[in-house]
C-alpha cells in the first residue's frame, strides 16, 4: 500500500494517524503541505526520523521547492521524487491510501 | 467525452471507506456514507472504518435541530440493514464490516455503548492489516 | 496500468486538483491509462465553466478539459454533489459529463489503482 499525507504535522494529526495505521513496510509519500514533516531540525522532525526504519519514506520534490524547503534539509533516509516518481510508487506499492 | 466502458463483470474488490472527520463541521461524513450505499449495488466487499474524530459520527443521540442541518445519523440504520441482508442472504456475496479503531475511541473517552450501531472494535495494528489488504480506499 | 482518479476538492482553495492533474499527466506520459477522473464533494467545482481565474494563474477547469480532449480521459462529475453546488448541464465546462456515484465505484472496480486527492 502507498500512503500519502498532505497535511503539515504542525496543523493536523494526519501524519500521526498514518504512522499509527500504516502497516510496517508499506510506503509513505509526503505531498503538498505534508512535505513540512520531511524537514530536519523542526519540532516535528522526530516523527519521520522515527519512521524511516519501519517504512520506505518519500517526499514530493516540486512541493518542497514551491515552499522554499531545500532538498539538503530533508531528513536522512527520505527520498525525493517527482510526479513521475509518484506514479512509479503507486504502481509498485499497490492500493493508495490518502490520509487527508 | 464519451463514457469509458469498464469491464466489471465478475469483479469483486474490497473497498475501505475511511471516516476520520467529526459530523456536521464538514460535509465529508455524509458524502462518504452515500458512496458506501452505492457500492452495495455493485455487491462489493466493504470495510466501513471510523478513526480519529470519525468515531463521533457513530455516537447515539445526534440532535441537529438547533443548527438547522439535516441529521444524517439515520443513514447508519440503512447501512446496518444492508450489512444484515448481506450477512443473512446466502445469495449475496458481499462482506461488510463496520470497524472502529480502539485507540481513537478510547482517546475520546468513548466506549462501544456510546454508538448507535453494532460495530467491531479493533486495535490499530489489526486495522492496519485490514486496510492494507483492501483494494481501494475512499474517504473524505 | 489503469489509474482511476478521485478529486474531492475544488480548483482554488486546496492543492488537491493540481496534484491530481500533475499525477494524471505524469501517468499518461509514462504510458499508463487514466480512463476516468471522478469529481466529488467540492471537486465538482473543477467543472464550472463560469470559473474565471486571473490571466496569470492556471485554469484547472480548462486544463482538465484540454487533457480530456487530448488523451480521451472520461471526466465525470457526481450528479448529486454537483446539483448541491450549482453544477448542472447549464454550468458544465467542455470535456466533462454528469453522472452518478456508481461511476466512482465502477472506476475502483475497473482500474488497477484508485488514487484519491482531497483535503
Amino acid at each position: 500500500m502507498l500512503h500519502t499525507v498532505n497535511k503539515s504535522p504542525f496543523e493536523r494529526t494526519s501524519l500521526d494517524t498514518c504512522l499509527r495505521l500504516a502497516k510496517k513496510g508499506s510506503a509513505i509519500l509526503l505531498i503538498e503541505d505534508g512535505v513540512i514533516a520531511a524537514v530536519k531540525g523542526t519540532a516535528e522532525s522526530a516523527k519521520i526520523e522515527g519512521a524511516v526504519g519501519n517504512h520506505p519514506i518519500y517526499v514530493l520534490g516540486p512541493d518542497l521547492k514551491a515552499r522554499a524547503l531545500p532538498e539538503d534539509q530533508v531528513i536522512d533516509g527520505v527520498k525525493v521524487v517527482d510526479y513521475a516518481g509518484f506514479v512509479d510508487l503507486a504502481e509498485e506499492h499497490g492500493a493508495h491510501n490518502a490520509w487527508l | 467525452m464519451a463514457e469509458y466502458e469498464f469491464d466489471t463483470e465478475g469483479v469483486k474488490k474490497t473497498f475501505t471507506f475511511m471516516n476520520r472527520k467529526a459530523p456536521y463541521g464538514t460535509v465529508y461524513a455524509l458524502e462518504v456514507l452515500e458512496t458506501v450505499l452505492i457500492s452495495a449495488a455493485f455487491e462489493q466487499h466493504a470495510n466501513i472504518v471510523f478513526v480519529d474524530d470519525g468515531v463521533y459520527q457513530l455516537k447515539a443521540g445526534h440532535d441537529t435541530a438547533d443548527i438547522g442541518m439535516k441529521n444524517f445519523s439515520p443513514t447508519f440504520g440503512i447501512i446496518e440493514m444492508e450489512k444484515e441482508d448481506a450477512d443473512e442472504d446466502e445469495d449475496i456475496d458481499m462482506v461488510w464490516r463496520i470497524l472502529v479503531e480502539k485507540e481513537s475511541m478510547e482517546a475520546r473517552g468513548l466506549s462501544e455503548d456510546d454508538f448507535k450501531v453494532d460495530i467491531e472494535v479493533v486495535t490499530a495494528a489489526e486495522l492496519a492489516d485490514i486496510v492494507d489488504a483492501s483494494d481501494c480506499v475512499i474517504g473524505g | 496500468m489503469k489509474f482511476g482518479i478521485l478529486i474531492n476538492e475544488g480548483p482554488f482553495t486546496h492543492q488537491a486538483s493540481d496534484t491530481a492533474y500533475h499525477f494524471t499527466k505524469a501517468a499518461l506520459e509514462k504510458g499508463h491509462e487514466v480512463p476516468r477522473v471522478f469529481f466529488y464533494y467540492d471537486g465538482v467545482n473543477n467543472a464550472n465553466k463560469f470559473s474565471a481565474p486571473q490571466a496569470d494563474d492556471r485554469n484547472l477547469v480548462k486544463l482538465w478539459g484540454d487533457l480530456a480532449a487530448e488523451k480521451d480521459v472520461d471526466l465525470v462529475v457526481c450528479v448529486a454533489a454537483g446539483l448541491r453546488r450549482g453544477i448542472d448541464e447549464a454550468s458544465l465546462a467542455d470535456g466533462f459529463r454528469i453522472s452518478g456515484l456508481g461511476q466512482l465505484v465502477e472506476a475502483g472496480m475497473g482500474c488497477d489503482r484508485l488514487m484519491m486527492f482531497g483535503d
